[in-house]
């Protein structure tokens, strides 16, 4: 596990997050996620309320949001479970944030497959920015996460910010991603050497007739 | 002796790039549900044979042949302690997160359609009332990809009440993880789905006895339920036409690290390693002559040296032959370049991370080998510490509920048995005795 996060203090969280509740189109988007299990399991829908919970943290906060103890308590009870086994799921998984985070959360993968295509380097790109592993950046854009196997390993190394992968990066790119986003530009999303997705470099060795158009194979079965 | 390399026309996932939509009308216009209540008339157990028939083994790691767990399903509904029949579940695991696997994620997010169809046919073989997809939580652009493709398939009435015109009541759920590795663990992935910390369950019972809720469960990976549609419509024989025997059908490949163009591609199982890095990876990096050791099926299974896996078989078998697996066909290959013992330390930093903490070997095993494994690379250690640390991965190995304790002592074994050489010389050249320097070589 990550170093523990430094936790806020309480008066002042519970001050600011003592009266959570969902917005109404976030209470739609719980109901919704509630109908997916059957009646009376609505305890399964607690890791997308957890995470739609934090969403809208960062909205208010515009960052990438966090769990403040009051807004786990609401939760807990708003799926009709105690406050511990809410609290169990938040600190069991790795992407609900105990602490606040900044705007974009630089996630690194840092695992061998990307180890081995130069993470290393991705990861200086970010200290050279100012950024430190498990920290904010005193501005409050960025928070560097070194994080395990993300599943792009075709395409490493790569980084998580945010909801986007960034892949097939180094140093020079990864340092122009965070510029760029510090300026607040668009970014295209995915590999940035001109990959459509896992093919090879270059071009696909197989299903060239899927590349112009959507081709039917049935008829050479 | 030329390996027949597989035919586009024979290829399962044709958007497997994600070059044309992944939306409903262009995957019907690529074949996806076409007809499917034709299918499901055949019957529960026409299916299952058909399934057996195939030679399809589980896509997920392990291996264990598809038809064969989907028939540990009860015909006849258990009864609650109320007399009431119990639902049966189908869980498909997208928690892909075995270092080195990325081959669901381009099933999720270009090829979504045979994935529902795949739950569609398989829960009615197994007599499921519903699928949850169980997706990583890290994939969110491939969440939403799938979200929006189970709501097309309500929409069309392909699932839901009488789905797909077939009579059959089937609903399909998508479930986003929180990032946890070992939630990709079966029982670990029902208590998840239950809302609890994605800790395995002790096994019998075992899911297909009292899965999630209690009730009777299946859980298969992506790729073995999205390959299902097609085994129906080309046939077990054409299926089984692939591979060697035992290992059969076609197979996402998924190869990273040192090669020139790493890639994820389907391939006729038992391709040659050669042939596969040759044709669709662009060689390794700086030639045959620089490849180091590869590990071939993800992060769990232990390394093969260069000279070993060369002109190896790329299937279940051959890889078990050479003391390692096939796993998820997660292939990642490391050339004369790599710190062979970092690159494995940082695989138990990572087993470390994940472990959940619940048995005691592997919660105090995997931070002790990742510890001494980070001493080793720098040869800060005496000889004899090599010997204790393969003996504590014999401790930890077979000693915890789930696999994830072997999954942490594989990889150190395979550096231990292969690569002793090199982690004696970095402990020597430390301690300052004069070595000749040399190349690094594997044991073999």
């Amino acid at each position: 596990m990550a170093e523990a996060p430094n936790i806020p203090d309480e008066i002042e969280t519970r001050a600011k997050w003592g009266d959570f509740a969902f917005t109404p189109d976030n209470e739609k988007l719980a109901k919704w996620q509630i109908a997916k299990y059957p009646a009376g399991r609505q305890k399964s829908a607690v890791m997308a309320l957890l995470d739609l919970a934090q969403r809208q943290v960062g909205a208010d906060t515009k960052t990438q949001g966090w769990l403040p103890v009051p807004v786990i308590e609401y939760v807990a009870a708003y799926l009709d479970m105690s406050y511990m086994r809410a609290y169990e799921v938040a600190t069991f998984y790795t992407m609900y944030n105990l602490a606040p985070v900044g705007r974009y959360h630089v996630q690194v993968c840092g695992t061998t497959p990307c180890m081995l295509r130069g993470s290393d380097d991705v990861m200086a790109a970010c200290k050279n920015k100012g950024m430190a592993k498990g920290k904010s950046t005193p501005d409050g854009l960025f928070t560097l996460t070194e994080v395990e196997c993300m599943g792009n390993c075709s395409n490493a190394p790569m980084v998580q910010i945010n909801d986007d992968n960034y892949e097939d990066l180094d140093y020079d790119i990864m340092t122009r991603i965070l510029e760029d986003l510090a300026a607040g530009k668009e970014i295209p999303v995915g590999s940035q050497i001109g990959r459509k997705t896992s093919e090879a470099e270059g071009g696909p060795t197989n299903l060239h007739a899927m590349v112009e158009e959507n081709h039917d194979y049935r008829g050479e079965w | 002796m030329a390996f027949d390399f597989l035919q586009d026309k024979d290829r399962i996932f044709t958007n497997v790039y994600g070059f044309q939509s992944w939306d409903l009308k262009a995957s019907q216009q690529r074949g996806d549900w076409d007809n499917t209540a034709d299918i499901i008339k055949r019957g529960n157990d026409k299916i299952i044979e058909e399934m057996k028939a195939s030679g399809l083994r589980g896509r997920g790691g392990a291996g264990f042949p598809t038809g064969l767990k989907w028939s540990f399903m009860p015909k006849e509904a258990p009864k609650d302690s109320q007399g009431n029949p119990r639902p049966s579940f189908l869980v498909i695991n997208a928690d892909e997160s075995e270092p080195g696997s990325c081959k669901d994620r381009e099933i999720l997010r270009n090829d979504p359609h045979k994935l529902i169809e795949g739950a569609l046919i398989a829960g009615f073989a197994m007599r499921a009332r519903a699928a949850y997809i169980y997706i990583r939580g890290e994939y969110i652009m491939e969440a939403k990809v799938m979200e929006a493709a189970v709501q097309e398939a309500y929409d069309a009435g392909l699932i839901g009440k009488n789905a797909a015109k077939s009579g059959y009541d089937f609903d399909v759920f998508v479930h986003r993880g929180a990032g946890a590795y070992i939630c990709g663990e079966e029982t670990a992935m029902i208590e998840s789905l239950e809302g609890k910390k994605g800790q395995p369950r002790l096994k019998p019972p075992f899911p297909a006895g009292a899965g999630l809720y209690g009730c009777p469960t299946t859980v298969n990976n992506v790729e073995s339920i999205a390959v299902v549609p097609t085994i129906m419509r080309r046939g077990a024989a054409w299926f089984a036409s692939f591979g060697r025997e035992n290992n059969h059908g076609t197979k996402l490949f998924q190869v990273s690290g040192h090669v020139e163009k790493p890639a994820v591609f389907e391939e006729a199982m038992s391709i040659p390693f050669r042939d596969m890095i040759e044709k669709h990876c662009g060689g390794i990096t700086g030639g045959w002559d620089n490849l180091l050791a590869v590990i071939p099926g993800g992060s769990s299974v232990p390394l093969v040296p260069a000279a070993q896996i060369m002109d190896a078989p790329m299937d279940f078998d051959g890889l078990k032959d050479l003391g390692s697996g096939l796993g998820t066909a997660a292939v990642i290959v490391m050339d004369k370049s790599t710190d062979i013992v970092r690159a494995i330390s940082r695989l138990a930093y990572f087993y470390k991370h994940e472990s959940c903490g619940q048995c005691t070997p592997c919660r105090e095993g995997t931070g002790w080998m990742w510890r001494v494994m980070e001493k080793m690379r720098d040869g800060d250690a005496e000889i004899g510490d090599i010997d204790t640390l393969y003996e504590v991965t014999k401790q930890v190995e077979g000693h915890t509920i789930c696999a994830l304790g072997d999954a942490a002592a594989w990889p150190i074994q395979g550096l231990i048995r292969h690569f002793r050489p090199e982690m004696e010389r970095r402990i020597r050249e430390h301690k300052g005795e004069n070595m000749v320097p040399e190349v690094m070589e594997a044991a073999e």
